[in-house]
């Protein structure tokens, strides 16, 4: 198969689908499902069965991935023929009783929208994002193989198959600029061609889905609405660097990405474009489910492998790097679900055309999980190098209820919180590390003045330490001894003593444990030390007899 | 006519650890280099004959032109690599690091069988930890005597998991395992059941000479008298690796 | 030297489902977590009969499997309650209050994070981050993400699904 039949294909498909002119698209991700979205989805079939026949447009009921604004959900958009189904007037929290009254505007080409439910798809939430993540989600069905196809899907992966080498593949991506969007943010071209240039006769890709940060939502939303672009971007990996064999770890705490991921592997195996011979080449690729079972550290490279084999998910000391000595002890590339997502538009488009987006050193855009104290809650992708500010006060809609921002925490339990003060800096890899922070994954939770710093690095500390594997000792019982001076600094019976006590362990614990989680679990306390110290001082008590 | 001297296919390389130049084969560790030579460098989990596993990290190291620390278990020699193994800043990490492991489980010395023959105490010693600045768990731990010839004492345990290793390694019961996470680690026979109990275990006693503490001694054994014999592995690993 | 592969525990059709996950698995080491995960799927817990015999179908030492099924925090080696409450206690939920989601179920059930009630009606537990930070604080009731939900509503819900 080449890129004409695969245009061919596209073709066909939409041509059996072009009977509908306007598409109600309901958000069926898991938050809107928790808000309600199975009953609107019936509601709206029953709705749209029971008037198939009247005059009006023909309408096509669809269940979609996330479109982002998850606390307004259940979502539903209507798309109509203006604009060949791309533009949509977007509904919020829908109710089931609302089906029949948006279905009559939908297939009525002089109807306006329904009014009460509108959602002006010109806010900022929406304007102010660029979409090449999540091109897709919300527009097509997360579950049909055919339509990932009608919008160019595998396309990236049958121009690489049939029109470049594995060592083009490389150059094209390593020319994009793509760093690693799992947190560390590796040079991704540069992982590929170590992995590619190894010899050996076994290789693997790992899909990175076990997404751990508390507040990250990102790779959750994005296999449940467009798995087979991860997929793809697995497949041309293994196609660059000589891999035959994949697995995706994920989450059991993610039921339904689990669900989506099955059906799309199924549906592209049958359909060719996994397997043996993927589009009647000489490159195979077959692609295996793996569940995690409830362990943070797992996200860690070697402790994901290790898990893999079957075992306890403990880190193991780096070198060997998994390019060298991965899954079994073959060369394994591993990737998170966001990185690969990526891959598909860079083959696409091109190198050059990912590296205009975004800063100097981080290139492209990056999906973001707002949370907290924030009105717009859910998922965003911006070009890196967006500012917090905007990406708070624009996009987020600000602080609800008239209270007053106090600071951001990005990177999870590996990062730090940025107070208002640094609120203008534009967000990429390298200016977040300068703040004291990270990027991480890409969850922001979004404190008010209410909230009490100390209280936050005692969280973290409790999550690192109940999430430590309890393999090397700083981490073992460093963190365990942190969070009791935070516990006691946090009930004001610490003392000055105390505060010095824990300044040291923060930075034994980050210059000798194993692996990142020990080495960066200081950084929420050391992060909110540097900007509200006098938070903890404040809760200092002066210790009686001395 | 002389045969050509045959390929070596491990190359030397040389290094200079705290300012003595010295020369190594490729494929060594720096702890192995450092204990050749008689370079004092901490280590509770690292032991030759058994396999790497790189956790109490008391054996971390500088090397120049690294910005983290390394730790020299796990770390290979290179040629033209400069180390420092006994900065100010190793000597407070390490001092803090066994400072912790005191404070985790409830090390008693002088009613421990092991006293006087314990590495951890000789670390405390080495390292000069005096005192320990934090509080301590106290967090209860069994002692199970069950095995006819063995006792396990979880309240001296540093889980170093060299019982594990040799057990599984050397022995090939894998009696022996690490169950739960975190600060609720502890090392396990079979199912956590009382050792006596052990379909497994062949009562070999490996596990009871590599213990660095008085965790895992003989029974009948009274304060002091635990003394460790730990000369079988290195003669027992080199002949598996042989076969 | 090939070990005989154990018959299984007992007629209960579900360890013919245990038995399918290894053997699609070739019976390897590697199928040990997708082993207990059938197992938790099929009875609800890891107890020491089925933890017994996926060691001996996989041929792994039992203190393996036991430190592995220790290891994650999903296995659960205790039977669970009727129904079972998981509260999220992802940072977007504890800064919208899922300490006190977890403290109010402590004081009207008795049932803190990781216990069943005495007549195993409930399980609480606490899970890190459920993905579902837009409904935050968010539980997990019987497997149904449910959000925005105040202390009072929570344990009124809980009640109400206990009677039933």
């Amino acid at each position: 198969m080449n890129l004409d039949d695969l245009d061919d294909l596209a073709d066909k498909y939409r041509q059996e689908a072009a009977d509908a002119e306007v598409e109600v698209r309901v958000c069926m991700a898991a938050s809107c499902q928790s808000s309600g979205a199975q009953p609107v989805y019936d509601a709206l079939t029953a709705a749209g069965e029971a008037t198939a026949d009247a005059p009006g447009r023909k309408c096509r009921i669809k269940g979609v991935g996330c479109m982002g604004l998850c606390s307004a959900g259940p979502l539903v958009a209507v798309a109509g023929p203006e604009d060949g189904l791309n533009e949509s007037v977007i509904y919020r929290d829908v109710t089931p009783d609302d089906a029949g009254e948006i279905l009559t505007s939908a297939v009525d080409p002089k109807a306006s929208p329904v009014a009460r439910l509108h959602c002006p798809s010109d806010l900022p939430f929406f304007a102010r994002q660029q979409r090449v993540v999540l091109e897709h989600s919300g527009i097509i069905d997360p579950n049909s193989f055919r339509g990932y196809v009608v919008v160019g899907g595998y396309s990236a992966m049958v121009r690489a198959l049939t029109e470049m080498t594995p060592t083009d593949v490389i150059a094209e991506i390593t020319t994009s600029g793509l760093r690693g969007r799992g947190g560390g943010g590796y040079p991704t071209g540069l992982k590929w061609s170590t992995v590619a240039k190894t010899p050996a006769e076994q290789k693997y890709v790992i899909c990175n889905a076990d997404e751990g940060d508390p507040g990250a939502f990102m790779d959750r939303a994005i296999l449940e609405s467009d798995p087979h672009r991860v997929l793809e971007g697995m497949a041309i990996a293994a196609y660059a660097i000589g891999a035959n064999k994949g697995f995706v770890y994920v989450r059991a705490e993610y039921p339904l990405a689990v669900e989506r991921l099955k059906t799309a592997i199924r549906k592209a195996k049958r359909s060719g474009f996994l397997g043996n011979h993927i589009c009647d080449t000489e490159f195979n690729f077959d692609i295996e489910i793996r569940l995690g079972a409830g362990a943070f550290v797992c996200g860690e490279e070697t402790a994901l492998m290790a898990s893999i084999e079957g075992g306890r998910g403990q880190p193991r000391p780096r070198p060997p790097y998994p390019a060298e000595s991965g899954l079994w002890g073959h060369p394994t590339l591993i990737n998170n679900v966001e990185t690969f997502a990526n891959i598909a538009p860079i083959i696409r488009e091109g190198g050059d055309w990912f590296a205009a987006m975004g800063t100097e050193r981080s290139k492209g855009t990056k999906v973001f999980a707002l949370a907290g104290t924030i009105v717009n809650t859910g998922l965003i992708e911006v070009p890196m190098g967006t500012t917090l500010r905007d990406i708070i006060e624009v996009i987020g809609g600000g602080i609800p209820g008239g209270k007053a921002f106090k600071a951001v925490q990005t990177g999870g339990p590996s990062g730090g919180c940025v107070p208002e003060a640094h609120l203008d800096v534009a967000v990429d890899y390298d200016s977040l590390k300068t703040l004291g922070t990270m990027m991480g994954s890409g969850g922001m939770i979004v404190m008010d003045e209410t909230a009490s710093m100390v209280d936050v690095a005692r969280y973290f500390m409790e999550f690192c330490m109940s999430e430590s594997c309890g393999k090397c000792v700083p981490c073992r019982t460093g963190t365990w001894q942190m969070h009791s001076l935070l516990d006691r600094i946090a009930r004001s019976r610490a003392s000055r003593s105390d505060l010095t006590l824990l300044e040291e362990l923060c930075e034994v614990v980050q210059a000798t444990s194993l692996c990142g989680l020990g080495q960066t679990a200081p950084n929420p306390v050391l992060s909110t030390l540097r900007y509200f110290r006098d938070e903890y001082e404040q809760k200092l008590t002066t210790p009686s007899g001395h | 006519m002389p045969l050509p001297a045959p390929q070596a296919n491990v190359r030397v390389v040389t290094l200079k650890i705290d300012g003595l130049d010295l020369s190594a084969r490729e494929d060594e560790t720096l702890i192995e280099v450092c204990r050749e030579n008689k370079i004092p460098i901490p280590s509770l989990c690292w032991m030759e004959g058994l396999s790497i596993v790189g956790a109490c990290r008391l054996c971390m190291v500088e090397v120049s032109g690294s910005n983290r620390l390394v730790a020299a278990c796990s770390t290979r020699v290179a040629e033209g690599m400069e180390v420092q193994t006994n900065t100010e800043q190793l000597q407070r990490y390490r001092r803090t690091l066994v400072e912790l492991l005191f404070a985790e489980r409830n090390h008693v010395c002088s009613v421990c069988v092991s006293n006087g023959h314990c590495e951890l105490q000789w670390l405390a010693q080495t390292c000069g930890v005096d005192h320990v600045r934090m509080p301590y768990r106290n967090a209860g731990y069994e002692v199970d005597s069950s095995h006819e010839m063995f006792r396990v004492d979880h309240n001296r345990c540093v889980l170093c998991t060299r019982c594990v290793r040799v057990c599984d390694e050397i022995e090939g019961a894998h009696t022996w395992d690490v169950m739960g996470r975190g600060s609720d680690c502890k090392v396990i026979t079979d199912l956590a059941r009382p050792w006596g109990d052990s379909s497994t275990c062949t009562s070999c006693g490996k596990c009871v000479q590599v213990c660095p503490t008085g965790a895992l001694v003989k029974q009948g054994t009274s304060v002091g008298e635990m003394v460790k014999d730990q000369q079988f592995l290195p003669i027992l690993a080199r002949r598996r690796h042989l076969r | 030297m090939q070990r005989q592969r154990p018959d299984l525990p007992s007629a209960d059709k579900r360890w013919k489902l245990v038995n399918a996950t290894m053997r699609r698995n070739g019976y390897a080491e590697h199928a040990l977590i997708e082993a207990l995960h059938s197992v938790q799927d099929a009875f609800g817990y890891l107890d020491e009969e089925a933890m017994t015999f996926v060691a001996d179908s996989l041929d792994l030492p039992l203190s393996k499997v036991y430190g592995v099924a220790t290891f994650y925090h999903l296995f659960a080696l205790k039977p669970k309650g009727r129904h079972a409450c998981v509260v999220c206690t992802g940072t977007a939920c504890y800064i919208k209050g899922a300490g006190a989601l977890i403290e109010g179920i402590e004081q009207r059930f008795g049932v803190a994070p990781g216990e069943t009630t005495a007549d195993k009606a409930l399980s609480v537990m606490s899970a890190r981050c459920v993905g579902a930070c837009g409904l935050a604080p968010a539980v997990v009731l019987d497997g149904t993400v449910i959000g925005k939900l105040g202390t009072e509503q929570l344990v009124a819900r809980l009640e109400q699904e206990i009677a039933e």
